[in-house]
């Protein structure tokens, strides 16, 4: 049952993010993927701003640290003029769903055949935990102190059932890293979307629920528990389209 | 058989590890590392290498060494 489990170089060093902040946690299983997959010298990661740009600092790779929101459309220069290399965008919800909505649903309109993981903690975590498109409904944030009214801001994104339903993308997924068995399952999840690329077939896209216990105030054990018991009702787990590789 | 080791220095003392651990053999030890955080230990008597603690580490302090 055991195997040897080495954390990959690609993201063996120190990193800067928060106690029990889930970043570490996702970043760890794309690795491993690319590892896996033999493409850890052959991968481009446009970055987002936010907790995800402390990546930056942490990853033994070629990155590109791109304007806020503007990672879908630098993947896709990136990815376009160099067809060979694995691209993928590693962004926060605040970065690719609020201020980088418009670049994001366009390259999951056009298919773009590159990669996007998206690090959903229902906030923007690097300023200081304000609304983001992904805050619950009647989640208190440093803006929306009185909790999220949806009536004025509208619902919170789904965006991988949004690129499932509604355009011809290769693969859409969902997971999460609040306990072990989740975070093996978003790892195959992440594998996929990685092996979509390789195959050509469209773009894909994984957001991977994740805890921000510095800015929900609550203790990393505890903040996984909300993830299980809260976030999870309103973002479903699970993988919203395969398409078949050809 | 496999071994796990740690990186103590890399621990931010979130304790994640000391409930995913099966066997409870991680605990907090009485060591500050350079961060300024109380580090975990590994009881090994109680360890069998499952490697729960690498998967739920975010911070990369455990790996798994050696093929059973
Ligand atoms: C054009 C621009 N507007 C605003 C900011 C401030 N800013 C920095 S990070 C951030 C939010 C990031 O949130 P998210 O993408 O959810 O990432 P997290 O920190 O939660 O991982 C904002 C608004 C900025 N850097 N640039
Ligand atoms: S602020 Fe939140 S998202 Fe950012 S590093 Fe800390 S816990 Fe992680």
């Amino acid at each position: 049952m055991s195997k040897s489990k080495k954390v990959p170089y690609l993201v063996d060093r120190p990193m800067s993010f928060c106690p029990g902040c889930g970043h570490g946690i996702a970043i760890r299983l794309v690795a491993e993927c690319l590892e896996e997959l033999g493409q850890a010298d052959n991968i481009v990661f446009p970055i987002g701003v936010g907790c995800s740009s402390l990546l930056g600092g942490g990853i033994e790779a070629d990155r590109l640290h791109c304007s806020h929101g503007r990672a879908g459309a630098v993947a896709t220069a990136i990815k376009r003029c160099n067809p060979n290399n694995v691209v993928i965008s590693y962004q926060g919800d605040g970065d690719a769903y609020s201020i980088g909505i418009g670049e994001t649903t366009s390259a999951a309109y056009r298919n773009e055949r590159f990669t996007t993981i998206i690090i959903n903690n229902t906030n923007y975590g690097m300023t200081g935990g304000q609304m983001s498109n992904t805050t619950l409904p009647n989640q208190k944030t440093n803006t929306s102190v009185y909790g999220r009214d949806c009536s004025v801001t509208g619902n919170p994104i789904r965006f991988p059932e949004l690129a499932a339903d509604q355009f011809n993308v290769g693969y859409a997924a969902r997971g999460s890293v609040h306990d072990v068995p989740n975070i093996r399952k978003t790892k195959s999840y992440i594998k996929k979307a990685i092996e979509m690329q390789l195959s050509g077939e469209g773009y894909s896209v994984v957001e991977v629920l994740s805890p921000c216990p510095t800015n929900w105030k609550m203790e990393p054990l505890e903040a996984m528990k909300h993830i299980a018991e809260h976030v999870t009702t309103y973002f479903p787990l699970g993988e919203f389209v395969e398409k078949e590789e050809k | 058989m496999p071994k796990v080791m740690t990186k103590p220095e890399r621990c931010k003392q979130c304790g994640l590890c000391v409930d995913a651990c099966p066997k409870q053999a991680i605990s907090f030890g009485d060591g500050i590392n350079a961060g300024g955080y109380n580090y975990t230990v590994i009881d090994e008597s109680k360890c069998i290498a499952c490697g729960m603690c690498y998967t739920i580490c975010p911070d990369g302090v455990f790996e798994v060494l050696g093929e059973k």
